[in-house]
């Protein structure tokens, strides 16, 4: 069952008392966002909608959480700005308290950080029905527990965010992308390490294994020719460039996991370099695609929906890091070693002390 | 708990010589750099080791004592001050670099590591700890991460908190846990971020888990004089707003300068107020920035303009900024680091506001700040032998914080609000978020042992 609220006082009194609630937001992520058992009920916050504030000369803005990520997107790039985190989805209706409950960021967030990074203020609907906020509205800010990162990956299991505040940056004129081939998954990471190392800034680092490394610049339309060169002489590997509308499409299908074949699931998992031969090791025999975005810090891997999750859920625990399921069937959200321990009881016991959230 | 059988509780922990008692060394702990406040520990721990830590707080939990974590003690805020009945864990023992990954990075440190030997072990990987209080030298990781320190070159690369990765604590009843780990792209909530800023609130963090970012390929730094303050923070809006993204903007003002010339001899033009303005990246970019910098510069009413390249002036111009709090010392025999912040929109308006202010109260006021942040930092000037001046200096700095809020901004920027802002919390947050906020610390530590008396509990009246 949804419930579509879209007022404050009407998600309040939700929370407050009857089933337990689940936030929905565009519902892009079903596997997220869908209720995990029979007595909890989904709550849409989309109709909490609207840009609140936003100051161009400041670079911040405040937006509802129900907020289509495409609408701020459209506001922020008349004034030659943007959200660096490159939110997914924004084509597909994700919102912007879907975006950072969620807690991904896309491929083009290399440069600059992710959705955590740029989370200045919010304000939510605890566990108890109080509304809440932590943080402000100015880009730096040290004053109380810091709310707004700790809704970041919440998931709508630690309250309802009903409002954003974030700091934006000024959006490259120009983007392109080259493309290099390397004969191995071990010489391609070799080339993420180095690149990743360089002083060459770029906007996307990912790798497609076996051998590819997608890099992407970003700037000044004048200058690009100059540093694409420098950026090619760099690798010594061949190398193909893409430019304009192709280089835009590029990182469209992978913003929208569009290389994700029918019939899997789409699990994100953060990680490290480190890592990556491990995860190789039980991919390639489930015959699994994946990408690994950001200088493999994150892997986007398309696991097949007839095989179980067990094989990447052990890999992953063994090596101490943490998956989450977003697309397909699934009967749990999270693979590997979450990680908090106490620290997250206590602090979830202190959000939702009567249980009115989902546990997961 | 009474002082004998304290003393003999954490005797019996087998720390040995590593438990200090005499009270002229406990004298040394009672306070940090926020001097205003002082109070003698009851017993001091130096921890040599993560187990000393572990079992000095689980000793604490059995026996009811509140403990504070003290890396450097150069807390602006009384953050690091015992309370009454306390004992402080001193850490700044822990000072191993544990490692250094360079293809991940990342460097795995001790919480009592000083924050610029980080980017001394990371250097010679052509990579560098990004965050840079002035008091970097100093001040330890630990300190860092429990007040989310910022520093000059934090406009472009994000606070302490955007640089932290993993973090292994022990929380204040003893449990060790361990959240984060090496990626920058972590699934679940945001544990770290939720521990990072949390005044030691949560807990003592044992080791962390750093991102390193990579050394610039070129950096220039520009000096801009302006016949005014209110003028140089009007530059900096117009500079934001243009688009560019500087790596660092900060504004001295004539005071400020003249007591970094009376120390450090950066050599600064001299003018009523100095924007100095850093840019770094890939040479072409670093030079069309520039000229596109130089036109708004000088577009904003720039009497003098000047660009250096040169590492060894960049280091002095660096130099005297990062002096510039202790350097004020040659002003006045006292003062009060004041730490607010303000839309860097309204930055003219503030800085107008608190000139207006300072002499209303005939106090002078020295400015000194990250104004690319919108983070004030005026430095109240006053001589404490004269009556009722430590009273008029602090009235001064309620009413700038006051201001910063009025303005839509914050009660801190980056020292936390320690002992020192307690009472200034509220006008920021409703009693519904203070709740919460209780609540959640009664959470963590149901006793309120780490840190007791900080951030939350309201100062006595
Ligand atoms: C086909 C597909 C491809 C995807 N590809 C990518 C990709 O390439 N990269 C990437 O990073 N992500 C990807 N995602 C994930 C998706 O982009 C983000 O999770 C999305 O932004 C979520 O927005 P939403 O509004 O649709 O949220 P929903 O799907 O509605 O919800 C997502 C989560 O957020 C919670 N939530 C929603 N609103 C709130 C609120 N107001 N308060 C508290 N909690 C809330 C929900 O409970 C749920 O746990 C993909 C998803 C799909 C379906
Ligand atoms: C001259 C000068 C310039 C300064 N410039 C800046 C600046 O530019 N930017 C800025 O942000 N600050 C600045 N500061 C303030 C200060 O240096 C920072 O707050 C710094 O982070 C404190 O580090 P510390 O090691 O001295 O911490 P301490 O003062 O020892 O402790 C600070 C707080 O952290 C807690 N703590 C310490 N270690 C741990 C741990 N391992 N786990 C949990 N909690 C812990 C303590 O309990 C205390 O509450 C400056 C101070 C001075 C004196």
């Amino acid at each position: 069952m949804t419930l579509a609220l879209d007022t404050v006082e009407a998600l309040q009194d939700a929370v407050r008392e009857g089933p337990r609630v689940l936030p929905v937001g565009g519902g892009t992520k079903p596997a997220q966002s869908e209720p995990p058992s029979d007595d909890v009920v989904a709550v849409d916050v989309s109709g909490l909608r609207g840009i609140v504030d936003y100051d161009p000369a400041e670079l911040t803005f405040t937006a509802l959480a129900g907020t289509p990520v495409a609408e701020i997107d459209a506001a922020l790039g008349e004034h030659g700005q943007y959200l660096p985190f490159d939110p997914p989805l924004a084509a597909a209706g994700a919102t912007l308290g879907g975006v950072v409950a969620a807690g991904t960021s896309g491929s083009n967030a290399f440069r600059h950080g992710g959705v955590r990074d740029f989370v200045l203020g919010v304000r939510f609907v605890d566990g108890t029905g109080r509304l809440v906020a932590g943080g402000g509205r100015v880009v730096k800010n040290a004053a109380g527990f810091d709310l707004p990162k700790l809704m970041v990956g919440s998931a709508g299991r630690l309250g309802v965010i009903v409002q954003l505040s974030l700091k934006v940056f000024p959006r490259p004129r120009a983007t392109t992308t080259l493309s290099f081939a390397l004969e191995s998954t071990q010489a391609a990471l070799g080339v993420v390490a180095a690149l990743g190392r360089s002083a060459l800034d770029l906007d996307a680092l990912d790798l497609e294994p076996p051998g590819r490394v997608l890099v992407r610049v970003g700037g000044d339309a004048a200058l690009l020719d100059g540093r694409a060169a420098r950026l090619a002489a760099a690798v010594a590997a061949p190398c193909e460039r893409i430019d304009g509308p192709e280089d835009a499409a590029l990182w469209r299908e992978v913003g929208a996991l569009g290389w994700v074949p029918a019939g899997s699931r789409a699990v994100r998992v953060g990680l490290t370099a480190r890592d990556v031969a491990e995860v190789q090791a039980v991919l390639e025999p489930a015959g699994a695609p994946v990408r690994y975005s950001l200088g493999a810090n994150a892997a986007w891997i398309a696991w097949p929906e007839d095989q179980d999750l067990s094989a990447l859920d052990g890999v992953l625990s063994a090596l101490g890091v943490a998956g989450m399921v977003l697309t397909g069937p699934s009967h749990r959200r999270l693979l590997g070693a979450p990680g908090g321990g106490a620290f997250a009881d206590r602090i979830r016991a202190a959000l939702d002390p009567d249980d009115r959230f989902p546990k997961d | 708990m009474g002082q004998a059988a304290l003393l003999s509780g954490l005797e019996s922990l087998g720390l040995g010589d590593r438990v200090l008692t005499d009270p002229a060394a406990l004298a040394a702990f009672g306070s940090d750099a926020l001097t205003a406040f002082h109070q003698r520990p009851e017993a001091v721990v130096l921890a040599a080791c993560e187990d000393d830590v572990v079992q000095t707080v689980r000793f604490c939990h059995r026996e009811g004592v509140p403990f504070v974590a003290r890396g450097s003690g150069t807390s602006l805020s009384g953050g690091s001050v015992p309370v009454e009945g306390g004992i402080v864990i001193a850490l700044n023992r822990l000072d191993r670099v544990v490692r250094v990954d360079p293809d991940a990075r990342i460097a795995v440190v001790q919480p009592g590591v000083i924050n610029l030997d980080v980017t001394a072990a990371a250097a010679p990987h052509g990579l560098l700890y990004a965050p840079d209080p002035s008091s970097q030298g100093v001040c330890s990781i630990g300190g860092n991460l429990a007040f989310n320190s910022g520093g000059a070159h934090c406009l472009k690369h994000g606070m302490t908190s955007n640089h932290v990765l993993g973090i292994r604590a022990v929380l204040p009843d003893g449990e060790i846990v361990e959240f984060g780990g090496g990626t920058t792209d972590p699934v679940g909530p945001d544990w770290v971020g939720m521990f990072c800023g949390s005044e030691g609130l949560f807990g003592i963090a044992l080791e962390v888990t750093l991102r390193l970012v990579t050394l610039a390929g070129t950096a220039r730094t520009a000096l801009a004089v302006y016949p005014s303050l209110e003028a140089a923070g009007d530059a900096v809006a117009r500079v934001v707003g243009a688009g560019l993204l500087p790596v660092a903007m900060e504004i001295m003002d004539a005071l400020a300068m003249q007591a970094a010339e009376a120390s450090v001899k950066p050599g600064y033009p001299a003018g009523a107020a100095l924007l100095i303005v850093e840019l770094e990246g890939e040479p072409e970019v670093v030079e069309a920035d520039a000229a596109h910098l130089a036109e708004l510069l000088d577009a904003s009413g720039a009497t003098e303009i000047t660009v250096t390249e040169d590492v060894t002036e960049r280091a002095l111009i660096w130099k005297g900024r990062k002096s510039a709090f202790s350097a004020v010392g040659w002003l006045a025999p006292d003062y009060i680091v004041q730490d607010g912040v303000v839309p860097r929109t309204r930055l003219g308006e503030a800085l107008a506001e608190i000139g207006r202010l300072s002499e209303e109260a005939e106090i002078r006021v020295a400015n000194v700040f990250h104004a690319g942040d919108g983070n004030l930092h005026p430095l109240i000037l006053f001589d404490g032998r004269e009556d009722g001046a430590v009273v008029r200096a602090e009235e001064l700095a309620a009413e700038i914080l006051r201001l910063c809020v009025r303005l839509g901004g914050s009660i801190t920027g980056e020292h936390g609000v320690g002992l020192e802002k307690r009472h200034f919390l509220e006008l920021m947050f409703s009693p519904d978020d203070f709740a919460l906020m209780h609540r959640l610390r009664a959470a963590v530590d149901p006793q309120g042992l780490a840190n007791r008396g900080k951030m939350l509990e309201q100062a006595a009246a």
